[in-house]
């Protein structure tokens, strides 16, 4: 086995704009990303990093136009995926790579019952005839703790974290090999949430699959992940496993994200927010794209864009401020 | 112990429907201070935020007391109530429908100054306006912006300067940062606790975001389907759960936290339907301490320890 076939994904150079009439919305500036199979990759990051947009560029779903995708190389186990055509891409998607929605009120088609849903992708990629896909559609429902005497029921009638299981069931009906979790949970109750996280875990090595999380929680993170790349104006500014980045956190944003949160265990610790607002993507600057909210920048940083390096085996970070010598972020270095 | 600012007893909201009486709101009560915040926690549909538009009467309650200040609200007219209400304001949860959109923030917070008569000299209250405006961080060349122009964070801080426009004593936050992203949350809430500390504000802090409360408020109420199951201090709250619903939500916070090891309850189940409730425990059929007695009637709140009050059968006195 060559060193390729080890990755389930395997992603290089992504760029991403979207060309509209207001100007060229750059919301994937050269993203690298490698996965390996039955790992979990939490990708993190606040609305407008392009954590959606990059699901989005995998599954080739980035409409166009307005959108324009770049790539230097796409495979997704072991194939190339870039350079498929549009019809047998329709194999691959449900097949190979599934994708959970953040809003599954707006993810079920309300006129179909979930049980007709789920027996959908069976029919079109497991070539199954309708009874045969109705009966797996029920197995499917029971294995996410719905009874599969449900399955002729429609979208409706289920609560919120009913339909997600539903979705999820849609998700996982063809067993795919990876499935892009888009904040599957957010529109959830916390209890509810720690049900279907719980869920997902469970059904995750139970079926060997990988799975990319797309979230805005590091809370979430820490519990099913087992690396994480955390996401700014379009590009991964930290990457490494959950220890990397949580323990040994090197990028000055994601220590912002990590002080903006309220210490559970400590309530006197004062809040300290990133000051202002991420910067828009229709106009990015030409040095680092945070270097106008972090206390550490210099000038430098408003110079020259940072690339991604190595600070151990397995974390990466993209600060330019690390070139001077000794510098290092408050967090954890008290 | 000093005077309450809000006393509310057995505040009960009610709704009619196809299929019988929803109990949105089953007989609450708490007293809160001046100057403090207490924080009302609960998943979707328990009530909280019912309550909050209750005690601003901006529904009416179906039966029970609001003190405020000793004056029962409830018995006001609708002219008496609008005195009042400069007093009582409100944050809303979501920044993008709660201001209206063909409205410059001028106007949108001028509004409240103008129909109430604050002030009435255009000059006064263009001044007024910048005023807030710089109170809550808004940049004074916005002030002939319309809301799409901005993003979440400075159309919550819109919603801030419009509420804090009448000077109220008593401001009901409801969500306000459950929409917005975390580095713009943490802005918003030292926003808010700055600002009470320098005008004295008592809050109402409405969320279903247990780390949030926890670092806002001074003392914590959880609701679960319309009634109050525990109420204490923040920290008595998080160090002592007693209520099974209490323990299984704090159980659920995901923490960002690699050191942080915890027993995860899980609970079975959802909400049951607020309508035509039995005589039970409302938490009953989720509960995994339930036994036989929690099903022949509904608990009362009790005080178990000092200030810290919980409605379970399980663990009264």
């Amino acid at each position: 086995m060559n060193q390729e076939n080890k990755l389930i994904l395997d992603i290089e150079n992504l760029v991403v704009r979207y060309e509209t009439e207001d100007g060229v919305v750059r919301a994937l500036n050269g993203v690298d990303l490698q996965l390996g199979y039955r790992q979990t990759l939490g990708l993190v990051g606040e609305t407008g990093a392009g954590k959606t947009t990059a699901a989005l560029a995998m599954l080739r779903l980035v409409p166009d136009p307005p959108g324009v995708v770049e790539c230097g190389r796409l495979m997704i186990d072991g194939r190339d995926i870039l350079n498929l055509p549009s019809a047998k891409m329709d194999e691959v998607r449900g097949k190979d790579i599934s994708m959970i929605f953040q809003d599954p009120m707006t993810a079920l088609n309300p006129v179909f019952t979930v049980g007709e849903q789920i027996a959908e992708s069976l029919q079109m990629h497991e070539n199954m005839d309708k009874e045969a896909s109705m009966k797996r559609a029920k197995e499917m429902l029971e294995l996410v703790g719905i009874p599969g005497s449900r399955a002729n029921e429609y979208p409706h009638q289920f609560s919120g974290g009913m339909k997600q299981r539903v979705v999820i069931a849609i998700a996982l009906a063809c067993n795919p090999k990876l499935l892009i979790a888009d904040e599957p949970t957010t529109a959830l109750d916390v209890t509810i949430q720690a049900q279907v996280l719980e869920l997902m875990n469970e059904l995750k090595e139970k079926y060997n699959t990988s799975m990319i999380m797309i979230t805005h929680d590091l809370g979430i993170v820490a519990e099913v992940c087992d690396s994480v790349a955390v996401m700014y104006a379009g590009r991964i500014i930290e990457q490494g496993t959950l220890q990397d980045v949580f323990e040994h956190t090197m990028h000055p944003y994601t220590e912002g994200l990590f002080n903006s949160l309220p210490n559970i265990k400590n309530r006197t610790v004062m809040l300290k927010p990133i000051k202002g607002l991420m910067p828009d993507p229709t106009s990015l600057p030409e040095g680092c794209a945070f270097a106008s909210r972090c206390d550490y920048a210099t000038e430098a940083c408003r110079l020259r864009q940072p690339e991604l390096r190595h600070a151990g085996p397995t974390h990466k970070y993209a600060c330019v401020a690390y070139e001077q010598e000794g510098f290092h972020i408050k967090r954890g270095k008290a | 112990m000093a005077e309450s600012l809000l006393e509310v007893r057995n505040l009960k909201k009610y709704f009619k429907t196809n299929s019988g009486m929803l109990h949105a709101v089953d007989d609450i009560s708490f007293d809160l201070q001046a100057g403090r915040t207490l924080g009302l926690v609960g998943e979707s549909g328990c009530g909280k935020s019912t309550t909050g538009r209750a005690i601003l009467r901006l529904i009416e309650p179906t039966s029970g007391q609001i003190c405020f200040e000793g004056k029962d609200v409830t018995k006001l007219s609708r002219g008496q109530m609008r005195h009042v209400r400069k007093d009582m304001q409100i944050i809303f949860q979501d920044p993008f429908s709660s201001l209206d959109p063909k409205k410059t923030i001028h106007q949108i917070i001028a509004e409240p100054i103008r129909v109430n008569r604050i002030l009435t000299n255009r000059h006064e209250i263009e001044d007024r306006v910048l005023e807030l405006m710089e109170t809550v961080g808004l940049a004074e060349r916005l002030i002939n912006s319309y809301p799409h122009e901005l993003d979440g964070g400075r159309r919550q801080r819109i919603g801030i300067a419009r509420a804090l426009a009448m000077q109220p004593k008593l401001i009901v936050c409801d969500e306000p940062v459950s929409a917005l992203d975390v580095s713009i949350q943490a802005q918003i809430l030292n926003l808010l606790k700055e600002l009470q500390q320098k005008m004295h504000l008592t809050y109402i802090f409405i969320t279903h975001d247990l780390s949030v409360v926890n670092h806002f408020s001074n003392e914590i109420a959880v609701m679960y389907l319309g009634s109050i199951v525990e109420k204490a201090s923040a920290e008595e709250l998080f160090l002592n759960p007693i209520h099974p619903y209490t323990k299984a939500l704090l159980s659920a916070i995901p923490v960002p936290d690699l050191s942080h090891k915890r027993q995860r309850i899980s609970l079975k189940g959802e909400i049951t339907s607020p309508v035509n409730l039995p005589d039970e425990c409302r938490f009953a059929n989720r509960c995994f301490e339930c036994e036989e007695s929690c099903r022949t009637g509904i608990p009362k709140l009790i005080e178990v320890s000092p200030d810290h009050f919980v409605a379970c059968f399980k663990h009264g006195v």
